[in-house]
This record gives C-alpha cells, sequence and structure tokens, in this order.
C-alpha cells in the first residue's frame, strides 16, 4: 500500500491550476500553429496569430491565456494500492483549487447555486472530480479548466439506432455550426458515443483530453472524426465566426457499449485555449 | 487589411462612419459590464431610476478580467459571449444612450433592429486571447457593483485597443449567412 499525503495533493493540484491557465498545450499551439499554413483567408490569419501571440504572452507574463479560467474540471486516475493519509481526496483537490486560484490570480467563476443563489463562492470551488479506480499504485490527476462560453454551447441527443452514422454526423455538425461564434472557434470538438445518457456526456469531456490531431485507434472511428472535420471546416464559421476553413481544429470520438435500444450522442466543445494538464505522484 | 484609429467617447456621427470588417484600434475609456450588471443597470432603468454611471456615448465591454498581479494593471481580459446580454443592450440603448459593446459571437435580431435604431455599433475582440488584449489596458478601476467580483463594472482606459467592426450601425455584418 502506497501512502500520498494530502498536502501534496492539495500542492500539485495548485500547481496544475496556474500551469493549466497559463501555458497553452504543446499540441494545441502546433495544431494552432498548422491552421495557420493552411488558412488563407486574410482575417481568419490575423486572429490565429493572435491567438498564437497570446499564448506567448500568457506565458512569459504568468497572465491567464483566457480571463475565463474556468470550471476546475478532474479526471482522476487512483490506483487500488493507493491510501491517502491527512483528508479525502476530494477536500485536497478543492483545497488546491482554491490555493492554485488565488496564487495564480485567476478568476473565480463558480457561484453556489445555479438558479437561487447566484452567489461566488469565491475561490473557484467546488470543483468537478471524476475519478476512476485503476490497478496500481499511482495517482494520476488531470485538470481540464472549462470555460462556460464553449461549455454552454454543448449539446446531447439521443438518436434511434437507425439513424446511424449520417445521424450521428448531422447532430456533431449542427451542434458546431449552430455554435457559430460563440465557443471561441476553432474548438475542439468532443463527441461521445453509446453508453447511457450521463456516460456520454462525460465521454464528450474525455475526448477533449486526447493530443489534438491524434486520431480514434479504430479506423472506422479514425475515419468518422475526419469527416465531421471536414463537414465543420468546410461551413464557413472560421476562427471567431468571422469566416476561414479553420473552424475546428479537431474532432475527437470516444465511444462506450450501448442498449439495444439506444444510440446516445453528446457534444461538447472546447474553445482554442485548449487547457489541459497533468500530474503523477 | 483596413484600420482606422479611433477614441472614445464615440459620438454617433463616429459610430455611423464604421463598417463591417473595418479593424479599429480603440484608445480611451471603456466600462465593463457582464450579465449580472446589465441586470442591475436594466432594473434601474425599469424603475426610473438614475444609473451609477453616465452612458451616453459610451462603449461597453463585456469581460470579466482575472485579477491582477502586482503592478499590473488588470489580469487576462478577452471578451465574453454577448448573446447573453442581447436581452439588456436594445434598453441600454434606447434609454441610456450606449454607442458601441465589445464582445465576442454574434447578437440577436432584436439587438441589430436597436443598433440601427439608435446609431450603436458592435465590435468583436478575440475571445480567448485576454492576455495579449490586457497588454492594451492601462488602468483599471471599479466604478460600482463591488460586490460582484469579476462582474463589478469597471472603468478602463486601454491604448489602442484592436477590435473589429463585426456589426455596424446600419445592420452589415460580418457574421451573416456565412454558415452551411
Amino acid at each position: 500500500m502506497k501512502t500520498i499525503i494530502f498536502k501534496d495533493i492539495a500542492r500539485h493540484t495548485a500547481e496544475l491550476c496556474i500551469k493549466a491557465n497559463t501555458e497553452l498545450p504543446g499540441d494545441v499551439l502546433s495544431s494552432l500553429e498548422a491552421s495557420l499554413r493552411k488558412e488563407k483567408n486574410e482575417l481568419a490569419r490575423s486572429i490565429l496569430a493572435t491567438c498564437i501571440k497570446n499564448a506567448e504572452i500568457a506565458k512569459e507574463e504568468k497572465t491567464a491565456l483566457c480571463q475565463d479560467t474556468g470550471f476546475a474540471v478532474f479526471f482522476v486516475e487512483i490506483g487500488d494500492n493507493v491510501r491517502i493519509a491527512g483528508g479525502t481526496l476530494y477536500e485536497a483537490i478543492n483545497e488546491g483549487v482554491a490555493k492554485g486560484y488565488a496564487d495564480g490570480y485567476l478568476r473565480k467563476s463558480i457561484v453556489k447555486d445555479p438558479l437561487y443563489d447566484r452567489i461566488n463562492t469565491s475561490d473557484n470551488t467546488p470543483a468537478v472530480i471524476h475519478i476512476d479506480l485503476v490497478p496500481g499504485d499511482m495517482l494520476k490527476i488531470t485538470l481540464a479548466p472549462k470555460g462556460g462560453g464553449s461549455e454552454n454551447m454543448s449539446a446531447l441527443t439521443m438518436l434511434k439506432p437507425s439513424d446511424g452514422e449520417q445521424g450521428v454526423i448531422d447532430f456533431v455538425v449542427n451542434t458546431v455550426v449552430k455554435a457559430g461564434a460563440n465557443p471561441c472557434p476553432p474548438s475542439i470538438v468532443g463527441v461521445g458515443i453509446g453508453g447511457t445518457v450521463e456516460k456520454c456526456a462525460l465521454l464528450s469531456k474525455k475526448a477533449l483530453l486526447r493530443p489534438v490531431e491524434e486520431p480514434n485507434p479504430d479506423k472506422r472511428y479514425a475515419r468518422l472524426e475526419a469527416k465531421i472535420l471536414k463537414k465543420i471546416n468546410s461551413s464557413g464559421i472560421g476562427p471567431q465566426g468571422l469566416g476561414g476553413v479553420t473552424t475546428a481544429l479537431a474532432v475527437h470520438v470516444e465511444t462506450f457499449p450501448c442498449h439495444i435500444a439506444s444510440l446516445p450522442v453528446a457534444v461538447n466543445l472546447n474553445c482554442h485555449a485548449a487547457r489541459h494538464v497533468s500530474v503523477t505522484l | 487589411m483596413n484600420t482606422i484609429t479611433l477614441t472614445t467617447p464615440l459620438t454617433e456621427q463616429k459610430a455611423q462612419s464604421l463598417s463591417a470588417g473595418v479593424h479599429v484600434l480603440l484608445s480611451g475609456i471603456l466600462y465593463t459590464a457582464r450579465d449580472a450588471a446589465h441586470k442591475r443597470l436594466c432594473s434601474l432603468i425599469n424603475e426610473g431610476k438614475e444609473l451609477p454611471i453616465t452612458l451616453q456615448d459610451q462603449v461597453l465591454y463585456y469581460v470579466g478580467p482575472t485579477p491582477a498581479r502586482p503592478g499590473k494593471p488588470i489580469g487576462s481580459a478577452g471578451p465574453t459571449t454577448s448573446c447573453r446580454m442581447d436581452a439588456y443592450s436594445p434598453l441600454l440603448m434606447e434609454k441610456a444612450g450606449v454607442r458601441g459593446m465589445i464582445g465576442k459571437g454574434d447578437r440577436s435580431r432584436q439587438v441589430i433592429d436597436a443598433m440601427k435604431k439608435f446609431g450603436c455599433v458592435y465590435f468583436a475582440a478575440i475571445g480567448g486571447a485576454g492576455a495579449l488584449l490586457a497588454e492594451c489596458i492601462t488602468k483599471a478601476d471599479i466604478v460600482c457593483y463591488d460586490d460582484l467580483g469579476p462582474e463589478a463594472i469597471y472603468k478602463l482606459e486601454v491604448v489602442q485597443f484592436p477590435v473589429i467592426v463585426a456589426i455596424d450601425t446600419h445592420g452589415n455584418s460580418c457574421f451573416a449567412k456565412r454558415y452551411c
């Protein structure tokens, strides 16, 4: 049994909050640079170049890439041989979020009640924490801060199995087109297919963690990703919705077995400041 | 690219002269306001009360910045999604004289109609470029609604703040009919 100290988890979590919000992941940056080489539209090119420049300034100045430093969404893999000393994993992560968002001069964007009491909790807690139990003695913490603008454009539908591949393509493309400029394109399009309603939504979010442009290992789904991406990028929405061929940087599909009666599809959009960072303890 | 420089406040005449697609470097004063501040301002107007700030010919910037590091006027400060302000914007144009709005994303038909009627222009700033845009802000003071935290109304002084005329006072839009 491996023991991990509560305070260490909180400290690493705080560091993740600051790093995630100030350093654009290399895969996203490379993808923006590749898009700039392909994009012909003058305005779109200037916007992509601005996004790249913004990432440089954020890193240098330790300023958040985007003022919306998001909901702190965590994906945690905890080994079945790990014990946490000094408190619970949930408490440790929330303590780290409060510290990281304070020390990193990050925006606190969480209200304590969605409908009747929209008062800011002032420390960006609570975090959304998804925990998977895995074999072994490691603790891997991944943070993907999620902005409200792109999250608001996400959607889920329960298709009929007879709707098939075309039904999936139409739903994903329509969701992105309807979102237009709002999710801050060029976006990363996370797609969940299968499972139940909550499993499907979670798959669509997990899809955003995969390195940009790394295709699904199943060739059929890799082809589906390419087909959807091509359609999205022919919509003309472009960076910030002002025209061009770079509406999405990538489409990532994640799947799960599903019920004989169902074909759930979820779309979770991420903006071009597609932040995610991990640490293993 | 066609780039012009402008200084706020914006007169109706200046606003009317701007065409969709033009790049503008804005200098002068901007007032920040997001959903919660809009709601409060519109409630005051509906109750016939005075607003805490004068908005005649002013430009509103839809932003909730991150806190400033020591020695800096402001933190990251890019635009938020404008359509959340659509329910409030026409009233602010009509009753408070708001002349310009800065945000990201398209506006509703009602907002565009009000822009044409009251001579108001909508600028797009680049969403997700908050670190870069913050470099153009030289001063930031909270003027009201401190209790709203990042949603408080700030008075910003900006120098050559880059925006694009996304929808002009004649209703021409950079967003129109591009989608499949």
